[in-house]
Formats: structure tokens, C-alpha cells, sequence
């Protein structure tokens, strides 16, 4: 039987190194491991072995089982293998031609600038408040220390509604309501994005229709010093860490002491260029101490509040830090333009 | 205000600056700078010639040929101007000289006889034609007999000078006068100011008796003088006169008329020199005028006027339109004798009404309304008389014929050392705050740290504390004020929720292909009326109409943004970018007055505009244009992201495809639209297939609950139905879906559409909608004999509601 069994072990690896598919292999795994299969014969025939020889039968029978299920088991992966390689052979593709695109939006660049200033301030823990286009004479100007025939009204000539409505010239309008609603004893500490309007024609550096930021900060105890740290800060967290500022004297109704804010040119390192006009300086802002007028007006007592105000147009920080020569792009919405800026 | 820096010399010593470094700190210091000009940079080897000889050129009718003696040699040149004569001083550009501009003086050949220079006028001498008198703009500049010959005219015609524009903030007022800038530099350079000479020789004769003088209301006329000056005789003013006026952007005129404007100058007092004569009445008696009298101004308009101005008169009739412009009836002519010249102090508001309504701005006017010095009004008369008696031969009358209830006190404001630090954040001693006021030639009382400052009444701008905080900072230098940072209460600065959302939706349109934009707000009046919301229109709503707009296409605030987008679509689609989506997030302006009278509702709307194709992958022919339910389908995503349901309805709105167009609604309100343009609006606007949208953001967002309470997450199986229906062409699957919706009952917890056909095996009119109903109860296993009611309740309301017939 020993024999045999050797003999069938030879016989069935031959078969399984022999078969080239999958299902030649099954056919030799059926033909010899199956229930009617040669090896599983010799096993019922052990009853007529002595006690001695079957367990040595016994365990032959066995390892020749398993030496040709392993053989068995080594050909299917071989084959399955191959199989598969074919397969992804016959799968390939030519990576080369172009992807299926990805339709992509984005932002507009004023919207962009917004936001970066709006999440500069809320870094330093400013509110986000916004008021009315469509605003009174009173909170546009008679509220920010401009009465009625002031000679700086003639700075920004306005697009009146009524006698007393009219197309907000600044979004200053804002910060007058704003301490209104805080009533005249509670810390205030907002920025205002939104557009203005002013009667300007259309060219490459004036628009009718813009865009300000104004900030205003009000508690006891702000000192002009305050003021030139937080736009120090805000200075160069916008256009870089490096630069500087400085403060030239100016003049704006509601504030006292006034002063106009330049930031050294990103273009030149504030050596002297075009963009600077050679000065190393670039004009970014105005601000100053909110006066005394408009606080009271407003309900603050200048005698134990003190603030600071600023305010910038968004167009111009977004010309100087792009380099837009056109104020029109931005409401021209051309689609060349505005994908440009466009992380996509 | 052009200051030039040769006459600034006279009063303040700036001999050891350069004109930048000065333009420099009088910038940091507290007035602009905006330019720095040199009047004729390149003007050299021109000098004064006499002209020996002048013929007619041989060979051409309008040249003339003259000899040209400058001192050491005479000079053949050729000259075409009209004026030029023999006898006369002129400017002779010699070879060699190179004039503004670049020009090149060469020997040359004209009509064959040479020629060896050129003479110049002084437009070619790099002065402004504007500013330039007017009786030699067609022709050559004649000198004064007396000037010496050989001398370059650079020097005669204040050539070498440098002027810087400095741009006035309506607060500086002060530095509208060469005194006011001159005490500006002194304080920064730490110099003194030296005044002009104002005393003069009087003759026999008195103001008083040659002219009365009235003021009617003191309020509006605080002082009026009048001074006399008899036997003037009308000429040139003198050069170094007329120099300065061009350098300051006023062209001369003659001695009287150039006096005035030279003090206005000197001073920032404005005055005026009437003809005595013509004053026939002797009397000068100031008013408010009366509604519609009538004044010719020097001008040659006439002017009705509106009864707030004030006006000088004669007694009878109006002779000057007060702080603003003389009258043609009393002007200073070649012919004037004698000479009645006001020092007035106006009322600002008054002649600032007055210049604005007449739309006429003067030196005079631009220095009253912004407010003049009490203190300079007889200063500069008397200095005016001086110069006329000088340089116009006069007469000067005794003493002033005035009117005077003019304030002329110095303003007190009390400042300390610890206040001035507070507020700046610095350190300045008693000493330093002491010497800033000195610099400023500010008078003051000081007590330790306590100052009294007595405010010179030049600087009317001053009256605060803040006033002078800040004209301590900026002389003490806004860079010496250290950076620090508030030491308030901390706050969370935080976006509130619609702001978030805002950005989030902004960020969801984006990232489902969509470029925002910002259009004009104000927009013309047609487009008003066009593309409205429905859920706009419904309201009785009107646009703003500005009082007095620029154009008609910014003369009124939008109602929609849907025309400013469909105009941008049409603007790129005309420069060949073809496949576009748009959104904006902005506002409309809705007015429930027809004549406004409050602040109109400005609400957010968010619309979008999409043309062209959407999706597009050539080489696997995939191209899929923009259809209506790529707009819907960014619509609902507009919704998911606000966590609501919209309900969209077939509706016939203006402007919009008839078939095409749904109204949107939530909660049974109206709440925006989208749709196809109309085939006509597309048209118009050169557009093919435009799909648009437009929200009530506002509205939408309010409906959006900030934190959605918790839903289980099913742990009991669900049980599907498919359901599929032969309906009418016509009947919306949106309302079939609500119908198995509502009628399958509170298990339903989805219905979808997963097909929809039309054509082979459906009779004629018909389509198949086939839908698939999601059965779940979150807490239990469902029974398929609830499901089964259920269903079988679904099919007998869509056949009723429906007419639909189920598919087997």
C-alpha cells in the first residue's frame, strides 16, 4: 500500500503542475482529494491492516493528502496570479489624456480682502457690524461731528435720496450706531465692511460705487499709542511681517487727532519705487482719536471714554497688494479677472 | 495753495533746506506736500536783450528781423511775433540755450537770412499759458525799461524758483496764506516769522469823509473798512509782482488788481478794490441781498440772486457779491482815478451758501468760508494802501471809513502734562509741551504741568482740548509715540451666525462652480423694472430715485440683482467667454413710498446667472449645457446647506421662460425664483439659454435654526416600494411626489423619482414617473400590512388626484 500511495503522490503532482487553468486544477483536486478519489479508497481499505501498519498507513495517507493539496493550493495561486495579471494588462489606460474637470468657483477679490481683514480683527477680538446704504444726514455726517454747511462736506460729495437720506459716503454711519446701541457705557470694539457711494465718475482710480473697512475701538483709558499698535499689527499680519508704518497728520471731522497711515512699499522695501512714487511709503488708512463731539453725541462721556477709528478702502489695499491698475475690474466682473484670484 | 519757496524766503529763513527735505517735514508734520516744482528747470543762456533794430524780413510778410543787443554782443534773430518792436526789453534765447521742454536754441536759416537765437514769451519760457497776462499770450514778454541787459531772464522771471502744492485739509485754513505757511515752518524749523511792513504815508484827505459805511447785520458782517486811495495810476504791477502771482496760479492784471490779489495772498485776506468814481453815491452800505435782484459779476454773468447772500451796495443797488466777486458796475478799469478798497470779515457760512448756490468759487471765497483771521483784516488793508501808494502812485486817505463789531480775543484752552500722555500714550515733559508751544508761537500761561494756551486767532481750527493734543503730537512727531496695545477687557471676537452662514454659503456656491461677483448697486430705471422676484413684485414695492443722479445708468437702487448679473453675463459673453456662472450676495433696495420719505427696506438677496456649457470633457464627447435643473439643483443645495425644504412651482413670471420657471417657496411664502430668461430678454441681451435664480437670503436665513435638534439614527430595517405611473404629459412630478408624500403617511420617510419616460410603449400624451417610497420607524420593524395600507392608499390618491394609472 505504501507503494501505492507514493505512486498516487507522484501521479497527482505530475497532474497539478501539468494543468494549465483553473479548472483543470479543480478537475485533479476533485479526481484525487475528492470522496471517491483513490487516496480516501486506501483509507477505507486500512480495516484489513494489522494494528501495527495502520497508523504507519494511516499517517502516510495523510501527508500524501496534504502534499498534493499544497501542490494543489500553490498551482491555483500561480494561476489566479496570472489570471489577474492578464487582466490588468487588458485594463490599462492612457493616463496621459486629460482628467474629467472640476467645475470651480470662487470668490470675488473684494470679498477675499474682506474677509482676510475681517478675520485679522476678529483674531484681536473685534466685532463684525453692518448698517445701512440708504442712510440719514444725521448718522452720515451731522452724527461725526459734520453740521450742516461744514466746509468738509465738500470732501466727499454724496448721491442724495431726499433732503435728509442719502447714499452713505463712509461706513462710518456705522460706528455711530454702533456706540448708540451700547449706550454709552460699554466697551466697543468693531470693524464695518460695506459698500459706499460717492459722485465720482468712473475712471481707472475712482469709482461711484466702493468698498471701506472702518474700525472703531472706544473704552477708558485708549491712547493714541493703541492705535498705532493695533495697525502695526494689523499692518503686518495684511502685507507682511516685516513692515513698518507711520503716521502723517490729517484731517477728518470725527477724529482729533487725525492722521493718515502709510505702511512701507511691499514692491520696493520702502527703498523708493513707482508704486511709491519714490517716498518708500504707501497710504493705506486713515484714523485718529474719535473727537470728543462725536462721543457725546453718541452718548460717551469724553470725559471717562476714549477711542480710536480707522477706516480703509478695500479697492485700494486690493490694487497695492495684486496690483489691480484698474479700479473698474473690480465691477466689470470679467470672468479673466476674477478667476485670477482663484485658489482652484 | 502753490507756495514758491523765493517769496516764503521773506518771511521765515529756510536757506539751509533743501526743497525736498523742507516738502519732507512740512508732510510729516502736519500739511501735504503734493508736489515739488521747479518753474523752469531748464532754462539756461536766455537773457535780456534790447532790440536796436526790427525790419520786415526780406523773404516773408509776417517775420521780422532784428538786431538784438544783450551787453556784449548784438545778435541777428528772427522773430514772428506780432508785438515785438524796436526800443523794447525782450528775452533772447542764444545759441546754445536750452529751453523747457527740451528745445535746443541753434544758429539757423529761415527764408534764407540767418538767424542766431530765438526771442522767447513766456509760455516758451515754461510758464503756464493760463496764468500768463493775457495781453502777451499771442506774443513776446516785454521787461521794464529800467531792467539791465545781459541779465538772464531766469532770474528777472523767478525762473529758479521752486513751488511746492500743498493739499489743505479743510481744517488748515491757516496755511492758505504765505504767513500761515511761514509760521507752519517756522515751528517745525524753530525759526522766527518776519512780518511785512504795513505803515504808510497818508495825504490830507479822510476815509471817513470821502465814503460812509453801514453794515445791517453785524451777525453776517462783523467789520467792514474802507480805505481811500486818490489819484492811482493804472499800470503793470512790477515784475517781481507778477512773478509770484503765476508762481501762485493767479495771472496779473494790473497794479490795483494785482495788489489785492498779492495781499490775499500774503495774508489770507481777501480784499477789494472798487473804482471810487463808480461808487457815485459815496456810501457803502452792506445788506442781505433780496430775492431776485440782479448783479453782474466781474465774471460778465449776471446773477439773480437768492436773498441769503450778502451784498455790498451803494445804497441803492448791489456792487459786489460779498466775499465772493466783485460787480461789473464798480470794477477797477485803465481809466480808474481813485480807489475804494474793503478789508471785510464775512460770515463763513453765509458766503459759503452764497458761492455754493451760485456755483462760483474765488480765492476770496475759498479763504472766507473756510474762516479768516479777525486779527489780519486791517493788517492787510493797510499793507494793500502801502503797495498802492508804492506802486500805483496813490494817495492814501486818512484813517478807515468802518463798520466794527469784530471778536478779536485769542481762544483759551487749558491743557495739563498727564492728560497729553493718557491720551498719546507717551511721556512728554512739562519742559517739552512748554517749548512745542513756543515753536508754535502759541502765547501761554504755564503752572507746572498746568498750561493755559491763548490760541492765536490765525488758527480758527482750534478750540479743544483734542485741538491741541493734536498740534502737541504731531510737532512733538507722531513717530516718537510708542506702539502699544489696548489694555481694555478682552473680548471674543466671533462671526455671528448669519455672518457664518453667509461665508458658508458663499463657500457652497463656490465649491458648486460658481464665480461671485459685486455689480453696481445703483442701476438705471429700466432695468428697475425688470426681472423682479415674484416674491418682491407681490409687495408694493418702488426703487429709490436719486435727487440727482450722474447718469441714467446710476439713477436708481436695484430692486434685483438678476439684470446687474445678466448684464455681466452679456459683457463676457461678447468678449468670447461663453460658459459662465455667476452668483452675488448683496442687496436690494425696496421702498414702500412712491415718494420716499424713510430709509427703504435693504434686504440680502442671493441670485445666481449660469449660460453656456456646464460640464465638458471632449475627447469622451461628454458636453452638458447649462439646463434648468443644474439651477435648481444648486438652488436645493442653497437650501440643504440652510437645512430647509423648498417647495418649486411652475409660475409665469416676467421676463422668464413660460415653461420653465418655477417660483420657489418654504413654509407656503414665496420666497425667490428660478428659471430660464425669456427667449426676448435673452435676445436683448445677446445671450443663448440663461438660466438664473434669486433668494430671499434674508428671509431664508432667519428661518435657519442654529443648532438642529438630534435625530436618531434609524436602528430598525427600512422597506422600499417602487411605485411607477403612466400620468398626463403636462402633470409635474413635484406634485405627484407631495401627493404619495402626504397620502403614504407619517412612515414615509422619502420618496424619490428614478425615472421619468416618455416615448415606445406609452400611449400617445402620456409619461411614466417612477418613484421609489422609503418606509421607517425609527423605533420599531414595520409590518408589511401597515406598509401595504399605506401604498395602497398612496395609489388610490395619485389615480384621483392625478389621473394616473399604476404601471405594472
Amino acid at each position: 500500500m505504501r507503494e501505492k500511495l507514493e505512486a498516487l503522490q507522484a501521479e497527482a503532482i505530475e497532474k497539478v503542475q501539468s494543468s494549465d487553468n483553473l479548472q483543470s486544477l479543480q478537475d485533479v483536486r476533485v479526481a484525487y482529494l475528492g470522496k471517491k478519489g483513490p487516496i480516501t479508497e486506501v483509507l477505507r481499505g486500512m480495516g484489513k491492516l494489522s494494528p501495527e501498519e495502520r497508523p504507519v498507513i494511516g499517517e502516510l495517507a495523510n501527508k500524501v493528502r496534504e502534499a498534493i493539496a499544497t501542490a494543489l493550493d500553490n498551482k491555483k495561486n500561480l494561476l489566479e496570479e496570472a489570471a489577474l495579471n492578464e487582466q490588468l494588462q487588458k485594463e490599462a489606460i492612457d493616463v496621459t489624456l486629460p482628467g474629467r474637470p472640476v467645475k470651480a468657483g470662487g470668490p470675488h477679490l473684494l470679498t477675499s480682502i474682506i474677509e482676510e481683514v475681517e478675520d485679522l480683527f476678529l483674531g484681536m477680538g473685534f466685532e463684525i457690524k453692518e448698517g445701512p446704504e440708504v442712510e440719514t444726514d444725521y448718522f452720515n455726517f451731522e452724527a461725526l461731528n459734520l453740521p450742516q454747511d461744514h466746509p468738509a462736506r465738500d470732501m466727499q460729495d454724496s448721491f442724495y435720496v431726499t433732503d435728509h437720506l442719502l447714499l452713505r459716503t463712509q461706513t462710518s454711519p456705522v460706528q455711530a450706531r454702533t456706540m448708540r446701541e451700547y449706550d454709552g457705557n460699554k466697551a466697543i470694539k468693531m470693524i464695518c465692511p460695506g459698500i459706499v457711494y460717492r459722485r465720482d465718475t468712473d475712471d481707472a482710480t475712482h469709482s461711484h460705487q466702493f468698498t471701506q473697512i472702518e474700525g472703531l475701538l472706544v473704552d477708558k483709558n485708549v491712547r493714541m499709542s493703541d492705535l498705532k499698535g493695533v495697525l502695526l499689527e494689523f499692518s503686518r499680519k495684511l502685507f507682511g511681517a516685516d513692515r513698518e508704518i507711520r503716521l502723517r497728520p490729517s484731517f477728518f471731522p470725527f477724529t482729533e487727532p487725525s492722521v493718515e497711515v502709510d505702511v512701507t512699499c511691499k514692491v520696493c522695501d520702502g527703498k523708493g519705487c513707482n508704486v511709491c512714487k519714490h517716498t518708500g511709503w504707501i497710504e493705506i488708512l486713515g484714523a485718529g482719536m474719535v473727537h470728543s463731539n462725536v462721543l457725546r453725541m453718541s452718548g460717551y462721556d469724553p470725559e471717562e471714554y476714549s477711542g480710536f477709528a480707522f477706516g480703509m478702502g478695500v479697492e485700494r489695499i486690493a490694487m497695492l497688494k495684486y496690483g489691480v491698475d484698474d479700479i473698474r475690474h473690480f465691477y466689470t466682473n470679467d470672468v479673466r479677472f476674477l478667476s485670477q484670484y482663484h485658489k482652484a | 495753495m502753490y507756495v514758491s519757496l523765493n517769496w516764503l524766503k521773506q518771511y521765515v529763513d529756510i536757506d539751509n533746506i533743501t526743497p525736498e527735505e523742507l516738502a519732507e517735514k512740512i508732510t510729516r508734520s502736519g500739511i501735504e506736500v503734493e508736489s515739488i516744482e521747479r518753474v523752469a528747470p531748464e532754462s539756461t543762456n536766455v537773457v535780456v536783450g534790447y532790440v536796436e533794430s526790427c525790419e520786415q524780413h526780406p523773404n516773408a510778410d509776417k517775420l521780422n528781423l532784428c538786431q538784438i543787443n544783450v551787453g556784449t554782443e548784438t545778435y541777428q534773430i528772427i522773430c514772428g511775433a506780432p508785438n515785438i518792436a524796436q526800443g523794447q526789453k525782450i528775452a533772447a534765447a542764444l545759441p546754445g540755450a536750452r529751453l523747457p521742454g527740451g528745445v535746443k536754441i541753434k544758429k539757423a536759416k529761415l527764408r534764407g537770412v540767418e538767424s542766431h537765437g530765438m526771442v522767447c514769451s513766456l509760455q516758451e519760457l515754461g510758464i503756464d499759458e493760463k496764468f500768463v497776462p493775457k495781453d502777451v499770450t499771442d506774443g513776446i514778454f516785454v521787461f521794464p525799461e529800467d531792467t539791465e541787459v545781459g541779465t538772464p531772464v531766469a532770474e528777472l522771471l523767478n525762473l529758479d524758483d521752486v513751488i511746492l502744492e500743498l493739499g489743505l485739509t479743510p481744517n488748515r485754513a491757516d496755511a492758505m496764506s504765505m504767513l500761515g505757511v511761514a509760521y507752519e515752518v517756522a515751528a517745525i524749523l524753530g525759526k522766527e516769522v518776519n512780518q511785512p511792513e504795513e505803515t504808510y504815508q497818508t495825504s490830507d484827505s479822510k476815509a471817513a469823509d470821502l465814503v460812509s459805511v453801514k453794515v445791517e447785520d453785524a451777525e453776517l458782517n462783523p467789520y467792514y473798512g474802507a480805505f481811500v486811495i486818490e489819484d492811482v495810476t493804472i499800470a503793470p504791477s512790477p515784475l517781481w509782482m507778477r512773478n509770484y502771482l503765476m508762481a501762485a496760479g493767479i495771472r496779473p492784471i494790473n497794479n490795483v488788481v494785482d495788489i489785492t490779489n498779492y495781499v490775499l495772498l500774503v495774508y489770507g485776506q481777501p480784499l477789494h478794490a472798487f473804482d471810487y468814481d463808480k461808487v457815485a453815491t459815496k456810501e457803502i452800505v452792506v445788506r442781505s441781498a433780496k430775492q431776485g435782484e440782479k448783479i453782474q459779476t466781474l465774471d460778465d454773468q449776471e446773477r439773480t440772486l437768492k436773498g441769503d447772500e450778502i451784498v455790498i451796495t451803494n445804497g441803492n443797488e448791489p456792487i459786489a457779491l460779498a466775499g465772493v466777486m466783485g460787480g461789473a458796475n464798480s470794477e477797477v478799469s485803465d481809466d480808474t482815478k481813485n480807489v475804494l478798497l474793503e478789508a471785510a470779515f464775512f460770515d463763513a457760512r453765509a458766503i459759503r451758501r452764497s458761492s455754493k448756490h451760485h456755483n462760483l468759487r474765488s480765492e476770496a471765497s475759498a479763504r472766507y468760508e473756510k474762516g479768516i483771521d479777525p486779527n489780519r483784516v486791517q493788517r492787510a488793508g493797510a499793507y494793500a494802501a502801502r503797495l498802492l501808494a508804492e506802486y500805483a502812485g496813490g494817495k492814501v486817505a486818512q484813517g478807515i471809513a468802518a463798520f466794527d463789531e469784530l471778536d478779536r480775543e485769542e481762544k483759551q484752552v487749558k491743557i495739563d502734562t498727564a492728560s497729553v500722555n493718557n491720551r498719546l500714550g507717551t511721556t512728554i515733559s512739562d519742559e517739552e509741551i512748554a517749548s512745542i508751544l513756543t515753536k508754535l508761537q502759541f502765547g501761554f500761561e504755564q503752572d507746572n504741568s498746568q498750561f493755559t494756551v491763548f490760541v492765536p486767532t490765525r488758527r480758527g481750527d482750534i478750540s479743544l482740548f483734542e485741538d491741541m493734543l493734536e498740534e502737541i503730537a504731531r510737532i512733538y512727531g507722531y513717530d516718537n509715540i510708542p506702539y502699544t496695545l489696548p489694555e481694555g477687557e478682552a473680548f471674543a471676537g466671533k462671526l455671528t451666525t448669519k455672518q457664518y452662514l453667509k461665508r458658508q454659503l458663499k463657500q457652497y456656491l463656490q465649491g458648486a462652480g460658481l464665480m461671485e461677483t459685486i455689480t453696481y448697486s445703483l442701476t438705471s430705471k429700466k432695468r428697475t423694472e425688470m426681472l423682479v422676484s415674484p416674491d418682491v413684485s407681490e409687495q408694493a414695492v418702488f426703487p429709490v430715485k436719486l435727487k440727482m443722479p450722474m447718469s441714467e445708468e446710476h439713477s436708481h437702487l436695484r430692486l434685483s440683482i438678476i439684470p446687474e448679473l445678466v448684464n455681466t453675463l452679456s459683457y463676457n459673453v461678447a468678449r468670447k467667454q461663453e460658459n459662465l456662472g455667476y452668483f452675488e450676495f448683496g442687496r436690494v433696495f425696496l421702498s414702500n413710498e412712491e415718494q420716499i420719505t424713510e430709509q427703504p427696506n435693504e434686504t440680502a438677496r442671493l441670485a445666481g446667472a449660469l449660460t453656456g456649457t456646464w460640464m465638458e470633457q471632449p475627447w469622451q464627447q461628454e458636453k452638458k449645457p447649462v439646463d434648468f435643473y443644474v439651477a435648481k439643483g444648486i438652488v436645493e443645495g442653497i437650501f440643504a446647506q440652510l437645512d430647509l425644504g423648498p417647495v418649486f412651482q411652475q409660475a409665469q413670471v416676467d421676463g422668464y421662460h413660460p415653461g420653465r420657471t418655477a417660483t420657489v417657496s418654504l413654509n407656503g411664502k414665496v420666497v425667490g425664483v428660478v428659471g430660464q430668461l425669456h427667449p426676448t430678454v435673452q435676445k436683448a441681451f445677446d445671450l443663448k439659454e440663461t438660466y438664473v435664480f434669486d433668494l430671499d437670503i434674508a428671509y431664508l436665513m432667519d428661518q435657519y435654526e442654529e443648532v438642529p435638534s438630534f435625530r436618531t439614527i434609524p436602528r430598525h430595517p427600512s422597506v422600499t416600494r417602487d411605485i411607477a405611473l403612466a400620468v398626463d404629459e403636462a402633470a409635474h412630478a413635484g406634485d405627484i411626489q407631495r401627493t404619495i408624500q402626504e397620502a403614504g403617511g407619517e412612515l414615509v420617510q422619502q420618496v424619490q423619482i428614478f425615472d421619468v419616460y416618455q416615448g415606445e410603449h406609452m400611449e400617445a400624451g402620456k409619461k411614466s414617473i417612477a418613484y421609489t417610497v422609503l418606509y421607517q420607524d425609527p423605533t420599531r420593524t414595520l409590518t408589511d400590512e401597515e406598509v401595504e395600507a399605506s401604498y395602497n392608499n398612496i395609489i388610490e390618491n395619485v389615480k384621483a388626484k392625478h389621473d394616473a394609472e399604476l404601471r405594472s
